[in-house]
């Protein structure tokens, strides 16, 4: 019988070692050497615990099947040994070391943030990730791109359900990048599993992580510390460019910072109208307000509150319009000055003081959320 | 050991069975057996609640998407899920047994201070009354995960934060209190003879596991009394803005988080080191070094606390003293399981329930104890935190080993307590159906970690589907299962073939001395321990 | 209290096994008493050194750097200047949401020699109609970092107010202490942002006194 499992063991721990890489029963290998390297040590703990449960539950097994006294065993009289003791203490304890040389060079080696060549910073909020790339002065929101529709069942899941974003974070292969981890509200933690990098953003503190990726290719992770509501819809997607396209990348992402900026100067200008604010407000609403405030605006009671029929939406314009662009302090409403454009911020609050029967037939002009913000 | 050849229960039942009917027996109640009996009933109900709400969690679980609840009550129902397990199943389950069996054990014809007891139980039901009245609060219950990890506990907490943290202070209390007992039992009342390096090993673990809960109860009510006043009287212990820090928050709860786990494992251990010799016919291998090895455990529990916390960004030489610290554990937790295996070597065995259950115990929690070794290792725990491989952990650490010790525990006592003998077939049912249910629900969920998913998310990725239908289909069968062991308990108090006083052959000690059912007033004249 | 404990006690035991028990009652009874008020101490001892920790971890922190925060004044400038080396201090900051102004550097690193006397220079607006108080909180990585991280003086040792629509720019005056250890080539100062207006004026000074 004690043949019999540990001949089951062999055949699942080599079922194990063959299926590695992009296994359902296994940790990757990852993309990078750190993940390499500790996808072995993971491997090399894991038959030693295997190899120690054989031995162990061999041992009680045959116990189990030989001294059972319907075969008629009787029992003997030992039950004291020093000797016995002293070695089973020594024995585990020469594993533990063996185990301990390994994991000790491995984390050394993955905790030396030195001699990076990219810095970007990470910024976590709920239930978003910011990405700041530190010597161009240049950065994004990456959000959950998964429609609403496919989370409530009303619609077919796509291949990536869950784990897809609108703007993923863009790194090049071969560089080491190295990341400035923190966050705005609670803690967060930024994990993707492929570079083996998990680091929590802690609000106020600032944490540091760093990868090289060597082979080209999107991977995907998501946070991995409970951070209220939507901690399960806050994905991480990267995508790993060779050097000359991530150049090409960002050249153009720079280019479009520029643009941006003169759409948003074009806007200003122009009036917006009733219909255009509604349909456009509507959009940026379900997108981003939704999930907390509802679609249907009433809000979660005491934990959300309700925009439909609220004092705030009904008459108070202007605190309506400061509590969109700087937040409020202590709850998950966020300042969206910087994650939407002005055009977006004056439609949204268009919306919200229309929809649902507010009703109040005001038209927020991108003109007043500019001087709002800079009076 | 041997009892003086007195007639105890002629005593008992002359002088002092003069105790009130109904239900206020119960609520008055300082007798030790009477109140272990609600620990345990208590438990039990806890149990069924606690267990409810991981049924809630497996349904919206079953298949990708969001279909019962909202993420938002699922949060409340992982968090409550987690405090009830452990405050109001565990702790309360080995409180109970405690209660009924150290007096007999020792030799004493009760707890030292009864009254204290009645009140360490009575306050429970308070403490998990407000506990669940909070989720029907507007705004919802506790939703922060158990651990309540500031600031989420804080500034971002629902209103009924205060309940909570009211909750939590009253449990502590009542483990508190019971803890004291226990230790001034232990220490003051064992009969003349019961040296300290003759009590059973329950007994041993108990106390040990009594001055653990002294020490860290109280930094539990400190860090809740924090989240409290950081809420609600602006303070800054946890808040960056005033000068605080959210990574002391982890800091100060797993001081307490550590030994706590502890606790729920060391009396565990006492059970399956009185089953393991019973039904091997043999005297317990390396009685004294079990004796050493529970006491390095809880030392060095203390010195390990930040293994939970590898990811927040500590300085390399913090990480290597913990996964050093951590993986030093594993030396005399390795000891108890050998021994458990020496005394099973060239034994007698027979395979009653509380044998089969202490069998799985010693496998089960085994591998529970290899992924821990696992988790320690820093490098790798990169990798695993905070997924299924952490949750697959701990539950086989909890579920097979605390808790299958305490139905390990309940079978191998209840013909003492009842004076029944339980229904063998049905216990052998309830035994195989919670073996097999449990691995289908806990053992896919390493794999679950491995591949990536993260804990406490309400809904996931596609190629986490399959193994998620597996897990909940082996929940719902397991939750199932435990209504067999009802059903068990319910037979066994109201009937079945009469008990002997010594109901298992290879049994030793002061308990079995005593008739079946045991009288009401344990030992009321003292034992002679030789 | 005592005397709930001493009711409690004096019911522990049956009067038959008070007559044939070696030890009398009495005896147990305070034995009881003394060893419950011994263990009530321990959790009493306890319950405060939950407390003693916020202390404890803040001078454990100073001393290791543990957290990365760096909020100790440096008492005198740099004497020597080790130009051999060339160390990057990275500047970033954040703004708490609730917070409505703007908050940058005016650089975003400084390549200086340790030992090396450096102003760098922060600017902030308050972009709303009312007045405003900031308090901004540093933060280091590598936390071990912060140990050779002087500030002379610094924005962050006092609380900033700034009226509606004003405008300021902040100085940091610092040094990196000459003997930071040789794997350390690139730091980073973080100081997040935090709206302290609502913060009473009695709360602000326990603040100054913690940080």
């Amino acid at each position: 019988m004690h043949k019999l499992i540990s001949v089951a063991v062999l055949s699942a721990m080599s079922f194990l070692a063959t299926a590695s890489g992009g296994s359902p029963f296994n940790l990757t290998t990852g993309v990078t050497d750190i993940s390499h390297r500790v996808y072995d040590l993971h491997m090399t703990i894991l038959y030693i615990c295997i190899a120690i449960g054989v031995v162990v539950f061999g041992v009680m097994f045959y116990a189990i099947i030989k001294h059972r006294k319907s075969k008629g065993a009787t029992a003997a009289q030992f039950h004291e040994s020093t000797k016995v003791e002293i070695i089973w203490t020594i024995i585990p304890f020469v594993i533990l070391v063996t185990m301990a040389i390994p994991a000790t060079s491995t984390l050394i080696e993955m905790e030396d943030n030195s001699q990076s060549d990219i810095t970007i910073k990470i910024t976590a909020s709920q239930w978003k990730w910011h990405y700041q790339y530190f010597e161009h002065d240049f950065g994004f929101f990456s959000l959950l791109s998964t429609p609403s529709e496919q989370i409530s069942n009303q619609a077919q899941k796509s291949e990536n359900y869950l784990l897809e974003v609108d703007k993923p974070l863009v790194i090049p292969t071969g560089k080491k990048v190295r990341f400035l981890i923190t966050a705005d509200d609670v803690i967060h933690s930024w994990w993707v599993p492929a570079f083996a990098v998990k680091q929590d953003a802690n609000p106020g503190f600032i944490n540091e992580a760093w990868t090289r990726v060597n082979e080209p290719g999107i991977y995907r992770g998501q946070c991995a510390e409970l951070c209220g509501k939507n901690h399960g819809f806050m994905p991480i997607v990267v995508k790993v460019l060779p050097q000359n396209e991530y150049d090409a990348w960002l050249k153009e992402q720079l280019a479009q910072v520029e643009v941006a900026k003169q759409a948003e100067t074009k806007a200003l200008a122009s009036t917006l109208t009733y219909e255009e604010s509604m349909t456009l407000g509507k959009q940026v609403y379900l997108a981003r307000c939704a999930m907390c405030h509802q679609p249907n605006g009433q809000g979660i009671p005491g934990a959300f509150p309700p925009i439909k029929n609220s004092p705030m939406a009904l008459n108070d314009k202007q605190a309506h319009i400061d509590i969109v662009l700087h937040g409020k302090a202590g709850t998950a409403m966020q300042a969206f000055s910087n994650q939407l454009t002005a055009k977006e911020i004056a439609t949204v609050i268009t919306y919200e003081r229309n929809a649902w029967g507010n009703d109040t037939k005001d038209v927020i002009q991108v003109s007043e959320i500019i001087n709002r913000e800079v009076k | 050991m041997n009892t003086a050849t007195t007639t105890p229960e002629q005593h008992g039942a002359e002088h002092h069975d003069h105790k009130p009917k109904g239900l206020m027996r119960w609520v008055l109640t300082t007798n030790h057996k009477d109140i272990g009996s609600l620990y345990l009933g208590f438990s039990f109900l806890m149990f069924l609640i606690g267990g409810a709400m991981a049924m809630v969690i497996r349904a919206e679980l079953y298949q990708p998407g969001l279909q019962i609840v909202e993420p938002n009550f699922f949060n409340q129902m992982t968090t409550v899920h987690g405090l009830i397990m452990v405050f109001g199943a565990v702790m309360p389950a080995f409180t109970g047994l405690a209660n009924w069996l150290i007096p007999m054990m020792i030799g004493a014809p009760d707890m030292a201070l009864p009254r204290m007891n009645n009140w360490s139980f009575w306050i429970l039901p308070m403490a998990f009354s407000i506990l669940l009245a909070s989720l029907f609060m507007e705004g919802g219950g506790p939703n922060f995960g158990w651990t309540f990890y500031a600031p989420l506990s804080t500034t971002y907490s629902p209103d009924s934060t205060a309940l909570f943290v009211f909750a939590v202070h009253i449990m502590g209390i009542s483990s508190i209190l019971g803890a004291i007992n226990v230790v001034v039992t232990i220490v003051n009342m064992r009969a003349p003879g019961m040296t300290y390096m003759k009590m059973p090993l329950f007994v041993w673990t108990w106390l040990i596991t009594a001055f653990l809960l002294i020490a860290v109860m109280p930094v539990l009510a400190a860090t809740v009394t924090m989240v409290l006043t950081d809420k609600y009287f602006g303070t800054s212990f946890f808040a960056a803005a005033g000068g605080g820090d959210p990574v002391l928050f982890q800091h100060i709860f797993w001081f307490f988080g550590h030994p706590e786990v502890y606790i729920m494992i060391l009396p565990s251990f006492g059970i399956i080191s009185a089953i393991i010799p019973t039904f091997s016919r043999k005297k317990l291998f390396g009685y004294s070094s079990m004796v050493y090895a529970t006491a390095s455990i809880a030392l060095l529990s203390f010195l390990v606390w930040a293994h939970h916390m590898f990811t927040t960004g500590m300085p390399v030489a913090a990480e290597l003293f913990f996964m050093y610290c951590t993986m030093l554990i594993s030396v005399p937790t390795g000891v108890k399981v050998f021994n458990w295996v020496a005394t099973m070597w060239r034994g007698s065995l027979t395979f009653e329930v509380p044998m089969l259950f202490a069998i799985a115990f010693i496998v089960l929690f085994t591998i529970g104890g290899f992924s821990g070794l696992m988790l320690a290792i820093t490098p790798v725990d990169f990798q695993y935190h905070d997924t299924y491989f952490v949750v697959a952990h701990f539950h086989y650490v909890l579920v097979t080993g605390a808790i299958f010790s305490i139905m390990a525990a309940a079978y191998y006592w209840l013909p003492k307590w009842t004076g029944h003998m339980y229904h063998e077939g049905l216990g052998k049912l309830h035994f195989w159906a919670s073996l097999i249910s449990v691995n289908i629900l806990f053992f896919p969920m390493h794999f679950l970690g491995l591949a990536g998913m993260p804990r406490r998310v309400p809904d996931y990725a596609l190629q986490f589907a399959d193994f998620n239908q597996l897990v909940s289909i082996g929940g719902f069968a397991f939750g199932l299962s435990q209504l067999i062991f009802l059903v068990v308990v319910i037979k066994c108090a109201r009937g079945g073939k009469p008990a002997p006083a010594k109901p298992w052959e290879g049994a030793e000690g002061l308990e079995w001395e005593m008739p079946s059912p045991a009288p009401y007033h344990s030992h009321t004249t003292p034992p002679i321990v030789k | 209290m005592g005397d709930a404990i001493a009711r409690a006690l004096s019911q522990s035991y049956h009067t038959t096994y008070c007559e044939v028990i070696i030890m009398n009652r009495e005896q147990l009874t305070q034995q009881n008493r003394r060893l419950v008020q011994k263990l009530l101490l321990i959790i009493g001892g306890m319950f405060c050194f939950g407390f003693a920790l916020v202390p404890l971890y803040d001078v454990f922190c100073e001393f290791t750097g543990l957290n990365g925060r760096n909020t100790i004044k440096a008492e005198q400038q740099s004497q020597s200047i080790d130009s051999s080396r060339v160390v990057r201090l990275q500047l970033t900051t954040s703004v708490s949401p609730g917070m409505p102004w703007q908050f940058k550097p005016n650089q975003h690193y400084i390549d200086v020699h340790p030992g090396e006397n450096k102003v760098v220079k922060f600017s902030a607006k308050n972009l709303s109609g009312q007045a405003i108080v900031g308090q901004a909180i540093p933060s280091v990585s590598p936390g071990l970092a912060g140990l050779y991280l002087n500030k002379t003086e610094c924005f962050c040792f006092n609380q900033q107010p700034l009226a509606g629509g004003e405008s300021v720019e902040m100085g940091l005056v610092f040094f990196i202490s000459p003997d930071i250890p040789e794997h350390i080539s690139t730091l980073t100062l973080s100081y997040t942002l935090f709206n302290v207006t609502d913060v009473t004026e009695a709360e602000s000074h326990n603040l100054q006194a913690a940080l």
